[in-house]
């Protein structure tokens, strides 16, 4: 009985149809991670700043997304904001809002806690080496910066992609949606579909996942020094 | 533009209904977290002494464990199984999902916090002639609790909040009261305000718990 | 009496990490009692060889001889060993979850099974001997360098081992410290411990080894008695090494 469901993988255009979900889920992710990494960078730098006025505030920003569940921020934004501000929001435009301010918040962390654990005397050795400004964030703290930010980094964009799933319970049309879809249909033909179609999801998510978290592991090993 | 204020008879009204999804939620994840210790003791133990196959085993569990969303599992755990035969309870799933994701976790922390415990200081345990079992009773297991504190202070809060989750498989916890009830009255502010509230009331005792324990603990660093 | 035989032997040591020879056929013979200071520059092969005496490193041939049994077996339990041959390292690694009184406790109670009331005196002797005993219930965060050193000698003796390893045992400490700490190996020394003691201490070794062996390259390349090698050392090698330390 188990074998039979199998092939609904390959009936007609289900796989494809899952795959153009899985799609819908990486735009979401990918949207997101890029307008994360800009803007985390700019206001982890700013975070550096020991003005109490600025740390507090972003502060707390930083702990609400750590202290309340992404699920919870999405169903805030989803229900609270159309409920009280009689605006229209899209589910799509929900999960960007809010997958934005978290890695906006998580990646300033990075960058910031980055900045701070840069040795002091890197530079100061730079400019008894004659370096200026420029040159010492360019060939100095930059790159070293980079090397203590970018595993991490990688380390939260392999969360969102798995946070993505979470999508499906504001009704954003993605994998797992499609997925149900396709095990509603085909219920009386393929009656195991839905051990199949989940796996193959889970499936899917590992292969996206996996090789993010083995390069970042890599990257790591290499800069170890 | 809807009234800002609450309606703060409604939310007495539904307070027992919070009451018992909140105190569904700390058990579950206490339960979870319990098993995730256990499994995650277990794969640490055998990736620190290199045990062939075993080791091989445990490399696999955590990949697949840390590269795919908890939502997911429980999913193929509570729709999938049932097909193949194996029928078990939302709670039962989302204990499962929640030992199965937070061992691979655990299994992380407390392997660098055995790592962390120096070559020197094991070195002086079989100096003054402990034998391996003794050696990882008084000199690795101590310090390697210490050292793990910060991340499994990390990692019990993420589970605590994956219980979120569970909201997909029908479980009643936090979160999917607050939607259910969200469809039934309409109150969406009471409502998520209440939510948020219950998490708090979870997290904030948790991690005064686990900052105190951390003091307790921080001998490790002090070694020499 | 005859002649007794030597308490440790050493014979034809061999030691390699991969092809690297790291000691390369060591001969020694130390009899009981006898304090044998080891001396060489960096990277000669001194602390493996101590390391080696106590099983921390596996040696590729030759042969070391306990009461002349051979320790160079499969059936060698290095945890009796280790009762009997002491080793005291230059990171002093007090255990930190644990007191002072609880870490020297620790191996008579735990491996040789010796009653509490029999150790606690024990212990509380030793401290008193080197200047400690009030410091029993404190923690090992709670003390100084040198302080640490002396409790883990004491944690070492009380084990009742019938030789003493020494690894340095002052090169991390502040100067103002390595005294208490040489006091603590003289006494010991005065009292008839044998001992084998690496250390960088010119001084020191002068005044309290009976024997000085300076190694070099992994093989031992002058042996003497001790004021017979400082005043008058044979080779080339020994002399460029006492005259860099003379300034």
């Amino acid at each position: 009985m188990l074998n039979s469901g199998i092939s609904v993988l390959f009936e007609g255009i289900n796989l494809q149809r899952l795959l153009i979900g899985l799609l819908a889920t990486l735009r979401v992710a990918l949207i997101s991670v890029l307008i994360s990494i800009i803007l985390g960078i700019i206001i982890g730098i700013i975070r550096t700043s020991k003005n109490k006025l600025i740390q507090i505030p972003f502060r707390i920003y930083l702990e609400l997304f750590r202290i309340i569940p992404i699920l919870v921020w999405l169903f805030v934004i989803y229900y609270v904001i159309p409920a009280n501000f009689d605006i229209n929001l899209s589910s799509e435009v929900v999960a960007l809002i809010v997958f934005s301010l978290w890695g906006i918040a998580e990646m300033s962390d990075i960058v910031r806690g980055a900045i701070i654990s840069l040795p002091k005397h890197q530079m100061e050795s730079s400019k008894a080496l004659g370096l200026s400004p420029v040159q010492m964030y360019r060939f100095v703290l930059i790159p070293q910066a980079a090397k203590r930010s970018i595993p991490p980094m990688i380390n939260l964009i392999t969360r969102m992609i798995k946070t993505t799933a979470l999508l499906t319970m504001i009704g954003v049309i993605e994998v797992i949606k499609v997925g149900q879809q396709i095990i509603e249909v085909n219920n009386l033909q393929y009656p195991t579909a839905s051990f199949w179609i989940y796996g193959i999801i889970f499936f899917m998510y590992f292969c996206i996942c996996f090789p993010l978290s083995r390069f970042s592991r890599k990257l790591e090993q290499k800069w170890a020094a | 533009m809807e009234n800002l204020t609450f309606d703060w008879q409604y939310m007495i009204d539904v307070l027992p209904h919070y009451k018992t999804a909140l105190w569904l939620t700390v058990k579950l994840a206490f339960i979870g977290i319990a098993f995730a210790i256990i499994v995650g003791l277990i794969c640490s133990v055998i990736q620190y002494f290199k045990m062939r196959v075993l080791s091989n085993v445990v490399q696999v569990y955590l990949e697949i464990a840390r590269n795919t969303p908890l939502l997911i599992q429980l999913f193929f755990l509570y729709y999938g199984l049932p097909k193949v035969g194996v029928t078990l309870s939302g709670e039962l799933c989302g204990i499962i999902g929640l030992t199965f994701l937070g061992g691979s976790y655990m299994a992380e922390v407390f392997r660098s916090g055995m790592e962390a415990v120096t070559k020197s200081q094991i070195e002086t345990g079989k100096a003054i002639g402990l034998s391996n079992l003794q050696l990882m009773r008084y000199v690795i297991i101590p310090q390697a609790f210490s050292y793990s504190i910060p991340g499994f202070s990390a990692n019990c809060i993420f589970l605590l909040k994956e219980t979120s989750v569970f909201s997909g498989i029908a479980i009643l916890e936090l979160t999917n009261t607050t939607k259910n009830l969200m469809g039934i009255f309409y109150k969406t502010n009471e409502a998520l305000f209440m939510l948020v509230i219950g998490y708090l009331i979870i997290l904030l005792p948790l991690t005064l718990f686990l900052t105190w324990l951390e003091r307790r603990v921080r001998h490790a660093e002090f070694g020499n | 009496m005859s002649q007794q035989v030597p308490i440790l032997q050493v014979k034809g040591l061999i030691k390699k990490y991969g092809d690297k020879a790291v000691l390369n056929g060591v001969d020694l013979q130390v009899e009981k009692g006898k304090v044998i200071a080891i001396l060489g520059p960096s990277g000669c092969g001194k602390s493996t060889f101590l390391r080696c005496l106590n099983g921390l490193e596996e040696v590729q041939g030759g042969d070391i001889l306990l009461d002349n049994q051979s320790l160079i077996n499969k059936s060698t339990n290095w945890r009796t060993v280790r009762q009997r041959i002491g080793m005291v390292f230059q990171s002093y690694d007090l255990f930190p979850n644990l007191t002072v009184m609880e870490n020297i406790l620790l191996s008579p109670l735990k491996v040789q099974k010796r009653s509490r009331e029999e150790v606690e005196k024990q212990a509380k002797e030793l401290l008193e001997r080197v200047g400690l005993a009030d410091r029993a219930n404190d923690y090992p965060r709670q003390l100084s360098g040198g302080q640490k050193q002396r409790i883990a000698i004491v944690r070492a003796l009380c084990i009742n081992p019938e030789i003493m390893l020494f690894d340095e045992v002052t090169a991390s400490l502040d100067p103002e410290m390595v005294r208490e700490v040489l006091d603590v190996i003289a006494q010991l020394a005065e009292q008839g411990m044998t001992m084998l003691i690496v250390t960088h201490e010119m001084n020191f070794a002068r005044l309290v080894a009976d024997e000085v062996i300076f190694m070099d390259k992994g093989k031992i390349h002058e042996q003497a008695v001790a004021e017979e090698f400082f005043s008058n050392p044979q080779t080339d090698r020994a002399k460029q090494f006492l005259n860099i330390l003379q300034f």
